[in-house]
């Protein structure tokens, strides 16, 4: 009774400043803002400083050279190439994971018998530490025990007719319909190919590793998603007569869109910003046809020195995140459907 | 009906095999003896005499420093999780309930920091903590890894406490209650399975994380798993498949079957978050 306690015991009246939300509410808020200030937004900010100076390692600060370290950073074909496979490695690995995911999720929502298995079973690359996944990627493409490899240039069905996979392969290749930028020689048992040996197969292998790895987190926002479409809907357009393909395209798509879009574009940042997948899988090998921008500013700012090059390098990820996080905003928005 | 259920195996089935081989594969390559392993004549579904064996095993706990990343991890990760909880509890509830559009903001720029990656700031990071004398310790990690667990708790939490009916703290406020009395006996005890799944997320991040690890830690005592197992146990042409394979599985296993429990919750919060 907040009457009664009149400006009473200087403890009474400390406790009723608390009690007021205008003063309780920054309160509680402002340590955990101090400290996200302090260690997101402060070393953002000094990224950015150091990306204008002559920075390098020892020493916080260096000479001011504005916007040199951007431009030097542009004109190294290192740097093209790795921004060219950023956006790459992203937007394959998650046109992959879009259709993977949507697929998966259809499925999952239903009931049947062991699905908890299976939703365990899907669920497990996520759950694991990436650095720890990628080396067992390392193992299943190692140059000479590559499962992979073996897989493809041995009889695979015991007891059954002679079946060789790399056969078939070399087979389905060898038709003309390919276009000219999917072709690729034909597989050869002595030499089976060099999966992280090779610039094209790396690449092949690092979008698999990293469509691997977020399938699972897509897939699982997606059911989300579709778990909360409301029955009504179903029933609607079931009385509308809108099944199968139909009822997709016209009902349950336009409704995921907004959540689908929110995943997707978590998607693009955690591997357009990913640094882990390409740092242990080919260390930007074979000959830096690999690097992304994350780990060309890596090997720039740490094992080179050059912070202040290494911090415009990887600055150069901010525009893209920024595009991102707005778009986020407004789909985000658009969640609340239901 | 049957129809529809197959088409659920048809399509499921496939995928689990592929997003699972791996896993599959780590236990076989972990339980496999060394001339069983790089052997180029042995079929690497089938084990040979020597195998299954547990040497890789033992040499992972008694001749590596597995058991010390293992440690390391577990400290950072509690001391990070108890952090991350201090700050995030009080500021995502004022963020749920007792702010109005000002809250709304503050709630979406922390978002926004959930964002911002450690590979942008691990530059100038690293030179604050070389700064502050923190390179080769655990503190090093312990004070930097809250700053992307806290974001992404409060988050998660908001979405928690939302859910929670207002009208049961405003009873708890009637019958004379103060607002932090009402939280910390009405609200927090309402929002435990939040708040767990907010402590596995969270832990799961920390073991996750490699960026820092490997910038501001070198030598091999003070490593996390996720930084040791690769950049240690991989070493030129000396090959410890097997151990390195029992490595991955043995953290690998137990956050799944976590993530597995804890997994509605986290959509809820994730979907939730700071925008309803």
């Amino acid at each position: 009774m907040a009457t009664v306690t009149r400006a009473g015991a200087p403890t009474q009246r400390w406790q009723d400043v608390f009690e007021e939300r205008r003063f309780l509410a920054p309160l509680l808020i402002a340590p955990a803002v101090l400290f996200i200030a302090l260690l997101v937004l402060g070393p953002l900010l000094l990224a950015i400083y150091l990306s204008l100076t002559d920075a390098t390692a020892g020493a916080l600060s260096g000479d001011f050279v504005g916007f040199r370290n951007y431009l030097d950073a542009w004109d190294d074909p290192n740097f093209r190439h790795a921004l060219r496979n950023t956006v790459i490695f992203t937007l394959v690995s998650q046109a992959v994971v879009l259709v993977g995911a949507g697929f998966l999720a259809h499925a999952l929502v239903r009931d049947f018998r062991g699905k908890w298995f299976f939703r365990f079973l899907v669920i497990l690359p996520w759950a694991t530490p990436v650095a720890l996944s990628t080396v067992a990627f390392l193992w299943i493409f190692h140059p000479l025990y590559s499962v992979v490899n073996w897989t493809l240039t041995h009889d695979i069905i015991p007891g059954g007719p002679a079946f060789y996979p790399y056969r078939a392969i070399n087979w389905a290749f060898a038709r003309d319909f390919w276009p000219a930028w999917i072709q690729i020689s034909p597989i050869e048992p002595i030499d089976p190919p060099q999966w992280l040996g090779e610039p094209n197969l790396a690449m092949a292998a690092i979008i698999f590793a990293h469509a691997w790895r977020i399938l699972p987190f897509a897939t699982v926002i997606f059911i989300a998603g579709l778990a909360s479409m409301p029955p009504e809907i179903d029933d609607a357009a079931k009385v509308d007569g809108a099944t199968g393909l139909k009822k997709f395209w016209y009902v349950t798509l336009p409704l995921q869109l907004p959540i689908a879009t929110v995943a997707l574009l978590f998607g693009i940042v955690f591997t357009a910003t990913d640094m882990t997948v390409v740092y242990i899988l080919t260390h930007g090998g074979p000959f830096n046809s690999t690097h992304v921008l994350t780990t060309w500013a890596f090997d720039t700012g740490i094992n080179s020195a050059a912070l202040g090059q290494g911090a415009a390098i990887s600055l150069y990820l901010l525009p893209a995140l920024a595009v991102i996080a707005i778009l986020m905003l407004r789909f985000a928005r658009k969640v609340e459907v239901t | 009906m049957k129809r529809e259920k197959l088409l659920s195996y048809a399509v499921v089935g496939p995928f689990a095999i592929v997003l699972a081989f791996p896993f599959y594969w780590m236990l076989m390559t972990a339980l496999r003896a060394d001339n069983d392993l790089y052997d180029i004549q042995q079929v690497p579904f089938k084990f040979n005499a020597d195998s299954p064996t547990g040497a890789n095993f033992r040499f992972l706990f008694e001749q590596t420093d597995y058991p010390r990343w293992l440690a390391n991890t577990a400290i950072i990760g509690a001391a990070v999780v108890g952090i991350t909880l201090v700050l995030a509890l009080p500021a995502a509830y004022a963020l749920a309930r007792l702010s109005g559009r000002w809250g709304q903001g503050v709630g979406i720029g922390i978002f926004l920091t959930y964002l911002v990656p450690p590979t942008l700031l691990f530059l100038p990071l690293a030179r604050v903590v070389s700064e502050l004398h923190l390179n080769d310790r655990l503190w090093s990690m312990i004070l930097v890894y809250p700053s992307f667990t806290v974001p992404f708790s409060i988050w998660l939490l908001m979405g928690f406490f939302k859910t929670i009916p207002p009208e049961l703290e405003d009873a708890a406020l009637v019958d004379g209650a103060s607002r932090l009395t009402a939280l910390v006996r009405v609200v927090f005890p309402l929002s435990v399975p939040g708040i767990l799944t907010v402590v596995i997320f969270s832990f799961s991040l920390v073991v996750n994380e490699f960026v820092y690890a490997i910038t501001f830690v070198s030598s091999s005592e003070a490593k996390t798993v996720s930084a040791g197992v690769p950049t240690e146990l991989i070493r030129g042409d000396v090959f410890y498949w097997g151990a390195l394979m029992a490595a991955t599985l043995i953290p690998a296993i137990p956050l799944a079957l976590l993530y597995n429990i804890f997994l509605n919750r986290f959509i809820a919060g994730f979907t939730g978050g700071a925008f309803r």
